[in-house]
């Protein structure tokens, strides 16, 4: 695939890794926003070629691991009815919910079905005018577009029989949440270039002078990334918190302006909690007056399932940069992707789940 | 649309103390689809519910082939396998070649020239007559190929709706000749890794026909019948340590098969995986990865290193080898574990799929 290739380039890494290691003079604590970019580091061993003292803080970016317990029961809930068909991306089917996960709906008689475009869900919707289809729509501002669009075209169409459950976040209250926090020890992000390739780069201006934070726009690919690392790096060196956009080949300053249309159309700004770090003002979307009887939890009456998180785990303080996966005691352990006890464990992009997929070597040399 | 500066006026001094995060999932009360995945979820149905529920009636380790000893010394290999590929037909064959080839390659993975088979299916009633001749063709076919009779057979009907089409179980008998001793066990620290070819092009050409992926691609499965590879390779005098067909969970499943099997590390350098550009450009654009996706007719071979050029030779020379190369080695190091060099030069583990694969939200 062109354009992917040519930005995994090891010689081209090597230089960048080389520049970076020559501006750092202290340590530094970035964050990643955004779950695939975690992926990537880990999968490509990025951050053990980085300085010892840049430190890479694995964020909260991971549209799977953040979505709240009781949103994933309520899933469960309308998964379960008779008639109902239940259109989910495929690692959302194995995100435990408080008793169960979607595999064991599944396999009880649901009719759980993987699809890879909210569209195909509108599909089946059309082709089984007696069902009635569900798509669980969770993610940032990334997976957004596509959930607006299925709900658009669903008013137009007049397909009454489908729905959306709705549990989109949005990524710069989050910033703004964990620069708040009285733990924080995050000094810059690497902002996540897909959901800034929707949005623009607009939103992020006030909050770089406010928490005086450089914010990188940053891609995926290894280049990417060390890109990202270098010139945030450079910025921190510097005493700079400016806004940069190191993703210009995916991101323009003004966004995809007929997406950020449709988005304010379908979608209105909601308070939103956060599986892991709790309720954050203003951090998330629902569907707009306009189309609120395509909202699945009202059409099947499930706002009143409401569940508690337990404090079993410790993935709030790994979102948060304050201890890395292997150092919570159940890691490894009792907390594996197999049997996950938190979210982070769950997703391949969540940190923990990427520590113990691809880490375990170094943890148990550790040892 | 979201405002920026709403946002940051907004926000509360959060506390993070209460960070909390969900109680686990024990283990499920009934079968899944990860259960028949090949990955680690089905280990645990082997070990936890077959072993004990068969007690002393079972074999020691249940595993792909068995060997058995019969009369004044011969060694049988003996295998079953069972068949839902869904869809039936796909770029480059059907389930029909895969039942064949899958058994007969079962055999040849323990050095033995495949002889017998059987076939059993289940059909679901309302499967078109035609559809079931298409796969019966090719049964035939593919087993005149590989040079196997098939000397036994079933067929069964469930109810619509109790079955999906066509479910196909083979069972093959084959000789191992003198002198090979090639089991997953055998790996030794320094040995070389070899593969045959092209890795990921099965699983990628199922994937791109399945209903709702449907995406274009000119990769075909590759499955094929591997015992003339292996007789090749055997007749380089080699003795050739364990071979495996990794076909569900991938190269990934049986290196760490063979990596605790052996109690020995294996590292591979990612820079040598033969992954063709389209199948990479698939996993990429699903989140998968190639080391977890399935093939039907390339073998991964543990040979002595300093057999390994001749080996190696010998797999180019055949059809079925020709882009054979080596893609790691043995260590005495991280025993039970795979590890890769990153093409950056980081390292990671690669793990045992756990149940299904899963395509990435994002």
């Amino acid at each position: 695939m062109k354009y992917l290739e040519e930005f995994s380039d090891p010689d081209l890494a090597k230089k960048l890794i080389d520049q970076i290691h020559a501006a750092t003079t202290r340590k530094w604590a970035l964050m990643e926003v955004c779950g695939g970019q975690t992926h990537s580091i880990i999968r490509h061993g990025i951050d053990q070629l980085l300085p010892d003292s840049v430190e890479m803080i694995h964020g909260p970016g991971c549209p799977v691991c953040v979505t709240p317990l009781e949103t994933i029961d309520r899933a469960l809930a309308i998964a379960a009815r008779p008639g109902v068909v239940f259109c989910s991306f495929g690692d959302m089917l194995r995100v435990p919910g408080s008793s169960q996960d979607l595999f064991s709906v599944k396999s009880a008689g649901g009719d759980v079905r993987v699809v890879y475009s909210p569209l195909d869900a509108l599909k089946i919707a059309r082709e089984n005018p007696d069902r009635e289809v569900v798509f669980f729509g969770i993610g940032f501002e990334t997976t957004a577009p596509a959930n607006a669009m299925t709900v658009y075209q669903a008013q137009r169409f007049g397909v009454r029989n489908f729905s959306l459950l709705v549990s989109h976040v949005l990524v710069p209250p989050a910033i703004a949440a964990i620069m708040e926090s009285s733990t924080c020890r995050v000094q810059a992000f690497l902002a996540a270039g897909h959901v800034c390739s929707v949005m623009g780069t607009a939103e992020y201006p006030p909050l770089a002078r406010k928490y005086k934070v450089p914010i990188v726009v940053t891609g995926f690919e290894p280049l990417d990334i060390l890109e990202g690392v270098r010139r945030t790096v450079v910025q921190l060196e510097a005493g700079r918190h400016e806004v940069e956009n190191a993703y210009p080949r995916a991101v323009r300053e003004e966004g995809n302006v007929p997406a950020m249309e449709m988005l304010a159309d379908v979608f209105e700004v909601t308070d939103r909690t956060w599986r892991g770090i709790g309720a954050i003002p203003r951090s998330g979307w629902r569907l707009s007056e306009k189309y609120r009887a395509f909202d699945a939890e009202q059409r099947f009456d499930v706002t009143d399932i409401h569940t508690a998180e337990s404090s079993l785990c410790r993935s709030g303080e790994v979102l948060q940069g304050l201890i890395k996966p292997h150092l919570c005691e159940a890691f490894g352990k009792e907390c594996t992707p197999r049997n996950p006890l938190g979210a982070t464990m769950v997703s391949s992009e969540g940190a923990c789940a990427a520590y113990y997929t691809h880490r375990r070597l170094e943890l148990v040399d550790a040892k | 649309m979201q405002d920026a500066t709403a946002v940051v006026n907004d926000v509360p001094d959060l506390d993070f103390e209460g960070w909390a995060c969900p109680v686990p999932l024990r283990d499920v009360p009934s079968v899944v689809m990860g259960h028949g995945g090949g990955g680690a979820m089905s280990g645990e149905l082997i070990e936890h519910l077959f072993l004990p529920a068969y007690g002393a009636a079972a074999a020691a380790d249940l595993g792909d082939s068995a060997v058995l000893t019969v009369g004044s010394g011969t060694r049988l290999a003996f295998s079953t396998d069972s068949f839902v590929v869904k869809p039936m037909f796909f770029p480059g064959g059907s389930i029909g070649d895969l039942a064949v080839n899958g058994t007969v390659n079962d055999l040849a993975m323990s050095g033995a020239t495949p002889l017998f088979l059987s076939t059993a299916f289940i059909l679901a009633e309302g499967t078109a007559l035609s559809d079931l001749g298409r796969i019966a063709q090719a049964v035939g076919r593919a087993a005149e190929d590989a040079g196997v009779r098939l000397v036994t057979g079933d067929t069964k009907v469930v109810e619509h709706g109790s079955g999906d089409g066509v479910y196909l179980n083979t069972s093959g008998i084959g000789v191992i000749p003198p002198g090979v001793d090639i089991h997953a066990r055998r790996a030794l620290p320094g040995d070389a890794v070899l593969v045959s070819g092209d890795i990921g092009v099965h699983g990628v050409a199922v994937m791109s026909c399945r209903e709702g992926l449907e995406f274009g691609t000119t990769v075909e499965s590759d499955t094929a019948a591997l015992h003339g590879l292996v007789a090749a390779m055997l007749a380089t005098g080699t003795d050739l340590h364990v071979l495996r067909d990794p076909t569900r969970g991938g190269v990934s499943a049986s290196l760490n098969e063979i990596a605790r099997a052996s109690d020995v590390g294996i590292e591979l350098v990612e820079r040598l995986l033969p992954v063709p550009p389209a199948v990479r450009d698939a996993c990429s654009l699903l989140g998968l990865d190639p080391l977890q996706v399935a093939n039907e007719g390339k073998l991964i071979a543990i040979v002595p290193a300093e057999d390994a050029d001749r080996v190696l030779a010998a797999m180019r020379a055949h059809p079925l080898g020709r882009s054979a190369c080596r893609i790691g080695s043995c260590v005495p190091d991280h025993t039970g574990m795979v590890v890769a060099k990153t093409g950056l030069g980081g390292s990671r583990v690669i793990g045992l799929p756990i149940g299904e694969q899963l395509p990435r939200i994002c």
